[in-house]
């Protein structure tokens, strides 16, 4: 029975020593450990979510990158596919251009030598009527003197008509 | 999996604990029984053996006492003597325990003022006027004297001084190491007080009371847990043995006596509901609830204050016994076993003082939690 | 027999019970801890709050038989 009354003297002192007890730790104890602990863990907190945040935008970047990596890529390829097309173009224009200066050349080679060839039978007609003018002329002159000379005169003039 | 295994180890030790918590319970028992009966049988024979009371050796150890009584040296008590007050009819007396001269039978009268004094049984008793021995009734309670308001430093008191001196020093100069270091960083004692400090704000404060309303508790709560804490450790110091201050019902109850005040000021509405008018049930049933709620407000307490004092005391006795044993039976084998055993349970006390403190501070903060919960639907 | 022996049979009643429902908590613990290994934290902490309770009645056994 004794053992579970309680003494007043130790209640009161308990009581009393409690409250100092609580109220100096409160102050000089708890409010800078627990401010500390907080404020480490809000610190931790926010170094976590500015790492979040720093690797968000290093994503976004990396990203971007892929993007202005792409872009470039298809401009290229398009660029690429463009000069391509010019060069076809190019050459087949050259070509079809020589094909037609060929032709065109070919048609200008032919008609000249249509036209010399024309001229050429001209002169020749106009040569022949010419010296079948003069051969008559002479044979009408040798005749008119010997009949042997003439006939002499037909033979030279004739072997000088095979020469020319 | 390498987190689960461990938690189930450690789960296995609370539980292991915990089953010798009970086996020390039955120990308790067997053994204040046995002891009782020693005791019984050694006073019959007082007479012709002043011999060995074991009974009264644990009562003295377990009980307060005026006087810091550390060991007898060639019959001759060897004590810190301590300042005893008193208030009587005619106000405050003061004198030194020493005054007593070691005497605990009554014997001894003490005069101050024109007032006389003797301890008995560690129960400070002013003799009536005109009265020299004091007599005593069937139970051996004085009947010549009355008590007069004992305010003494007694061993109880001391020790509970001590160990709050202790607690300042750690606590104090762990704060200032983080004002010394930069990025808040704990250094030194630091390191070792700031886990327990975020163990009981992560697994008490915050579970049992909520995220919301913690912060005001905190401080009664980490107080409270290192108080009970250092005490129920400085009990288990042989030097110190007889101080058992967490042991002490008075102690307990002016502990839990600040739990009772805290819940039922913190109390809102929705509490004080619960407890007079129970929601959600029909007329006849809040009546009969009524009652059965208001006499559990008293019992929470109360089951606190038994909690830790008997845990604590018993604790002790059993110890105690143990090592009475030896001084029972008169023979030097049987030391070994009372000292194997003593040890056994000294290893297992270690555990309790801090499960101890710990469940006090949690059921405070549970009692709390209930009584600033807000109504959930 | 004393009073005395009798509280300390009455208090010997109370630690049985107090011991069963003690291990009945702390099997329930283990067999729940078991099942869900993720609420671990939790079940330890109410096991030991309720074995608290479980040993607050028997220690108030305890105590009435110190009472006598």
């Amino acid at each position: 029975m004794d053992l579970i009354t309680p003494g007043l003297g130790l209640v009161f002192w308990s009581v009393i020593t409690f409250l100092i007890l609580l109220l100096v730790l409160k102050k000089f104890a708890w409010k800078p450990i627990l401010g500390a602990v907080d404020e480490r863990e809000t610190g931790i907190k926010n170094a976590l979510e500015a790492a979040d945040k720093a690797r968000k935008e290093m994503e976004n970047l990396k990203a971007d990158n892929e993007r202005i990596l792409n872009e470039a890529r298809a401009e290229r390829e398009a660029m690429l596919k463009d000069a391509r097309d010019i060069k076809n173009k190019m050459v087949s224009d050259a070509k079809e251009e020589a094909q037609q200066q060929a032709t065109k050349m070919i048609t200008q080679a032919q008609e000249a030598i249509e036209n010399e060839k024309r001229s050429a039978m001209a002169e020749l007609k106009n040569h022949v009527a010419s010296l079948s003018i003069e051969i008559a002329e002479k044979v009408v002159r040798q005749e008119l003197g010997n009949k042997d000379k003439q006939l002499e005169l037909v033979e030279s003039m004739l072997s000088d008509a095979k020469l020319n | 999996m390498c987190t689960f295994a461990r938690n189930l180890e450690q789960g296995i030790f609370k539980l292991f604990i915990m089953t010798l918590n009970t086996l020390r319970a039955v120990l308790f028992l067997v053994f204040s029984v046995a002891v009782t009966n020693f005791g019984f049988a050694s006073q019959d024979n007082e007479d012709q053996d002043k011999g060995f009371n074991a009974k009264e050796m644990i009562m003295h150890h377990v009980k307060d006492a005026h006087e810091f009584h550390i060991v007898d040296w060639d019959n001759k008590p060897i004590s810190i003597p301590l300042p005893i007050i008193l208030f009587t009819d005619n106000g405050l007396t003061t004198f030194m325990s020493s005054e007593f001269h070691h005497d605990d039978s009554g014997t001894h009268i003490v005069e101050k003022n024109g007032e006389r004094f003797v301890k008995y049984h560690e129960k400070i008793y002013q003799l009536e006027s005109g009265v020299d021995t004091l007599t005593f009734d069937e139970e051996l309670h004085p009947t010549n004297a009355k008590l007069p308001l004992d305010f003494s430093i007694t061993k109880n008191v001391f020790m509970m001084w001590v160990s709050v001196l202790v607690i300042l020093l750690i606590f104090i100069s762990a704060a200032s190491k983080y004002k010394k270091s930069n990025n808040f960083m704990p250094r030194g004692i630091a390191s070792f007080v700031e886990p327990l400090v975020v163990f009981i704000r992560d697994e008490v404060a915050i579970p049992m009371i909520g995220e919301k309303k913690y912060r005001r508790y905190m401080p009664f709560l980490l107080s409270v847990f290192f108080f009970i804490w250092v005490n129920n450790i400085f009990g288990l110091i042989p030097i110190l043995n007889g101080a058992n201050v967490s042991g002490n019902i008075a102690f307990t109850v002016s502990l839990a006596f600040f739990t009772f005040i805290i819940t039922s000021f913190s109390g809102n509405k929705n509490y004080w509901k619960h407890i007079f008018w129970m929601p959600g049930v029909p007329v006849p049933m809040k009546i009969f609830l009524m009652p059965i709620e208001i006499v559990g407000m008293f019992v929470k307490p109360i089951s606190l204050t038994i909690r830790l004092f008997a845990n604590i005391t018993a604790g002790h006795i059993i110890i105690l016994s143990l090592m009475s044993l030896i001084f029972i039976f008169e023979s030097v084998a049987i030391a070994p076993v009372s000292v194997g055993f003593s040890l056994f349970i000294l290893i297992i006390e270690i555990v309790v003082t801090a499960i101890q403190a710990y469940i006090f501070t949690v059921l405070s903060a549970l009692y709390i939690g209930t009584a600033t919960e807000e109504e959930h639907h | 027999m004393t009073i005395t022996g009798i509280a300390a049979i009455g208090a010997g009643i109370a630690v049985i019970g107090a011991g069963m429902g003690i291990g009945k908590i702390g099997e329930s613990a283990m067999n729940a801890m078991a099942r869900q290994p993720e609420i671990q934290g939790k079940l330890q902490t109410s096991a030991l709050i309720l074995a608290a309770f479980v040993e607050a009645v028997a220690l108030f056994g305890v105590v009435a038989s110190l009472i006598v």
